[in-house]
């Protein structure tokens, strides 16, 4: 009421802006607002008059012409004759790759020592501890560093697998050749392969092979949820659950099999031709310092998720479920860890974008991702600095508002479930 | 109180901006040092010793260019560019001068808006491998692992020299030429490409140099010179006659030991005495005073004796003049007059 009293004065002193609790938090939120949109004028004004000074323009148009340099990780048709653009690509899906996997393996690595290291044995709890210390607390700069430097170094030469009695040897049943350029291991081929489909007036081709395994794969992914589903509506109308594991195993794999025989499918082994290994996959050194790097360090977080996911969870659950008669190790699969998923996902997915983001280390070893291709060579070889930098700032960008979504999709479909 | 100081902190910034527009040469003579843009290490081009004072051949102009402006050739700031960073160093104003080993194109004197100011070293890429692997010419690299630098003209020649001779190559690119060396050491790489001098540089610092080889094919031209920003008229002066002093010098048989006792008094031959000084006034043309081309020569001798005191047949890298040997003995090297 008082306030109200306060209202209708009639005097108003400028001082009141700064004095006055109604005003100040306006106030102040005005002033930050006013010093934001100055210091963005000014850096704006700023590169523009110093581009202005060296007489430089922004133009993208860079993109469209030759690169004159060649990528050795493809996954796309690309040569020094064609453009910046397209490199640009390239070092995207390089990027995408490498995050990928080093997601798949950070969380496996993670989940592990995350688990372990709440284990009631002194010696395994004490070893994952220093896992997670160790790899948290030293920059994942020097890890890939390291890395590298220990596979450049410690890896036989391609040259001592040749000869009579070469010094180095093929391992896994002479599939896989373990070398200091890198691993390369067997690829799947097909004999009787449906060959590529063209996109974009063929700029880019899919395997028509992947496209139907992939489609075959989701059908029978498909059916064996349907199997599953009549498999619940009988049990909860009978009380017997008919048992269905064998018809759901055969649905997903027998299709499979039965188009990768079509197919002909067979496996290329690496082979030494000359200076190097042919054939095969070629899992690159940098690629292999910066997945195991990255791997490693990541998965120190992710443990200390998952174990605090796992303390989260009343420890009540696990009393009850134990006076249920059930064993410890099914208890943590069917009890613990899906109610502690929920804790532990959203933090998961933020790691997943530090990964990616941490793989524009790359350029420290060599690998062509985004930052090598686009923010590297075509940046130097060209000189666009800003266009590269806003090009590539606007690509990771995108692909972390993309996990982001993830996240919150995530989140909202989690609620709804909650009882 | 408050809002004066903000008003005055937004001033600062504003006139951190327009301040940039003040001559290279006022801002060095101001600042007391010369920033100089070089290699993060190169044998015989650009290297601290064991005192921590960089020496070599690039080092040489920039020690040069510090006497002429500053009267101290030691008045100098070395900041380690690699083939990636050296032109953003270049254009944000980091450094005054970049002398390392870079090449003069098209693009980069056009587009990347640098200034070249002549060539030190006329150069050109070739290739090393180790002697072991028996390969004789460039053209049977067909298939073989490739360790360059980004960032540079190695790169682009190499596409084009492996794509016109229809050959594959696997590049392993690295941002510095000590982590090409290492791989190429560890055989991660069966080849290293890079300008020729580098490459004898390279193979200087190796444990046993005999046992790799270059290679005969020189698959391009590698003008390496000093650079300067765009723009800046004056300085570009002064870093291209400091240059073009340190090879009229050779030419005309100035050296570090006769220097002093030539600009003492003026000899017989104008030309020595208008560099030196003696004669006319050149140096107040160029913002200097008379003295400076005395104290460029003086600083580390003439272009020749830089040349063999840093790679020269007696050095580690043991390179002979070949083109760089001045255009009186059938070589490249050949200064506009001092007139
Ligand atoms: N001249 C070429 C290549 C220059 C270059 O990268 N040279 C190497 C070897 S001579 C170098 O200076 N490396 C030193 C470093 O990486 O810091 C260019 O201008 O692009």
């Amino acid at each position: 009421m008082a306030q109200h009293q306060d209202f209708k004065k009639p005097t108003f002193e400028l001082s009141m802006l700064l004095y006055d609790t109604r005003y100040r938090s306006t106030s102040f939120q005005v002033i930050a607002l006013i010093l934001f949109f100055s210091l963005i004028w000014w850096l704006v004004n700023n590169t523009m008059s110093n581009l202005a000074i060296t007489g430089k323009d922004i133009d993208f148009s860079f993109l469209v012409h030759e690169s004159n340099y060649d990528i050795n990780q493809r996954l796309l048709e690309y040569d020094s004759r064609s453009s910046h653009g397209r490199a640009a690509v390239l070092g995207v899906l390089n990027t995408l790759v490498l995050s990928a996997i080093g997601c798949v393996t950070a969380t496996i690595l993670g989940v592990f020592v995350g688990i372990a290291r709440l284990s009631k044995n002194w010696i395994v709890a004490r070893i994952m501890t220093v896992h997670i210390e160790i790899f948290r607390n030293v920059p994942l700069l020097l890890w890939i560093l390291l890395i590298m430097s220990m596979v450049a170094h410690s890896f036989p030469v391609p040259k001592h697998f040749r000869g009579a009695d070469p010094i180095a040897t093929m391992k896994l049943f002479d599939s896989v050749a373990l070398t200091n350029r890198g691993f390369y291991i067997p690829e799947p081929l097909f004999s009787n392969g449906f060959g590529d489909m063209g996109f974009f007036s063929n700029s880019f081709y899919i395997s028509i092979d992947l496209i139907v395994i992939l489609a075959i794969l989701i059908g029978s992914i498909w059916a064996s949820g349907k199997i599953k589903a009549r498999a619940k509506r009988i049990q909860e109308e009978t009380g017997i659950r008919p048992t269905t594991w064998y018809l759901r195993l055969g649905v997903i794999f027998i299709p499979t099999i039965l188009l990768l025989v079509y197919l002909g499918f067979y496996l290329g082994y690496p082979e030494l031709k000359g200076f190097n290994f042919k054939g095969g996959i070629h899992l690159r050194n940098s690629l292999i310092a910066l997945w195991i790097a990255l791997s490693l360090y990541t998965s120190a977080f992710i443990a200390e998720i998952v174990r605090s996911g796992i303390l989260a969870v009343s420890k009540g659950q696990t009393e009850a479920a134990g006076a249920l008669g059930i064993k410890p190790n099914v208890i943590m699969a069917l009890v613990i860890l899906p109610q502690a998923l929920k804790v532990i996902v959203p933090p998961l997915i933020s790691n997943y974008l530090n990964l990616t983001k941490n793989s524009s280390l790359a350029i420290a070893v060599g690998y062509m991702d985004l930052t090598g291709t686009l923010m590297g060579i075509t940046l130097n070889q060209t000189g666009r600095e800003l266009e590269t930098l806003l090009l590539g700032m606007s690509i990771y960008l995108t692909i972390s508002l993309l996990i982001s979504a993830v996240i919150n999709w995530y989140n909202r479909r989690n609620d709804m479930v909650e009882r | 109180m408050k809002k004066s100081l903000f008003i005055g902190a937004l001033l600062a910034l504003g006139m951190a901006a327009t301040t940039s527009g003040a001559s290279t040469l006022e801002e060095v003579k101001a600042r007391g040092t010369l920033n100089c843009g070089t290699s993060t290490g190169v044998a015989g081009f650009s290297l601290p010793d064991a005192n921590n004072v960089y020496q070599g051949f690039d080092v040489a102009i920039c020690r040069g260019i510090a006497a002429a402006v500053l009267g101290d050739p030691m008045a100098v700031e070395f900041v380690p560019t690699t083939g990636k960073t050296r032109f953003t160093a270049l254009s944000s104003g980091e450094v005054d001068v970049l002398s390392r080993t870079t090449t003069w194109t098209f693009s980069r004197d056009v587009d990347l808006k640098m200034d070249f100011h002549g060539v030190n070293y006329y150069d050109g890429q070739g290739f090393m491998v180790p002697r072991s692997l028996g390969v004789t010419s460039a053209k049977d690299l067909d298939g073989a692992t490739v360790c360059i630098q980004v960032g540079t003209t190695t790169e682009l020649n190499l596409a084009d020299f492996f794509r016109v001779n229809g050959i594959t190559y696997e590049p392993v690119p690295t941002e510095k030429s000590s982590e090409s060396r290492s791989l190429y050491q560890a055989e991660a790489c069966d080849v290293y490409t890079t300008d020729a001098s580098g490459l004898a540089s390279a193979r200087s610092t190796f444990a046993d140099p005999s046992a790799h080889v270059i290679l005969p094919e020189i698959v391009s031209k590698e003008p390496l010179g000093p650079v300067t920003r765009h723009g800046d008229n004056q300085w570009g002066d002064i870093v291209r006659w400091t240059l073009n002093a340190l090879i009229s010098a050779e030419e005309l048989g100035i050296t570090q030991a006769n220097v002093a006792e030539m600009a003492a008094a003026p000899t017989n031959n104008p030309e020595i005495n208008r560099m030196l000084g003696t004669e006319g006034n050149l140096g107040p043309m160029l913002g200097l005073d008379k003295d400076w081309a005395h104290r460029v020569i003086a600083a580390e001798g003439n272009y020749g004796e830089i040349f063999e005191k840093y790679l020269g047949v007696n050095t580690q890298i043991g390179l002979e003049r070949g083109l760089n040997a001045q255009w009186t003995d059938g070589g490249l090297l050949y200064s506009p007059p001092f007139r």
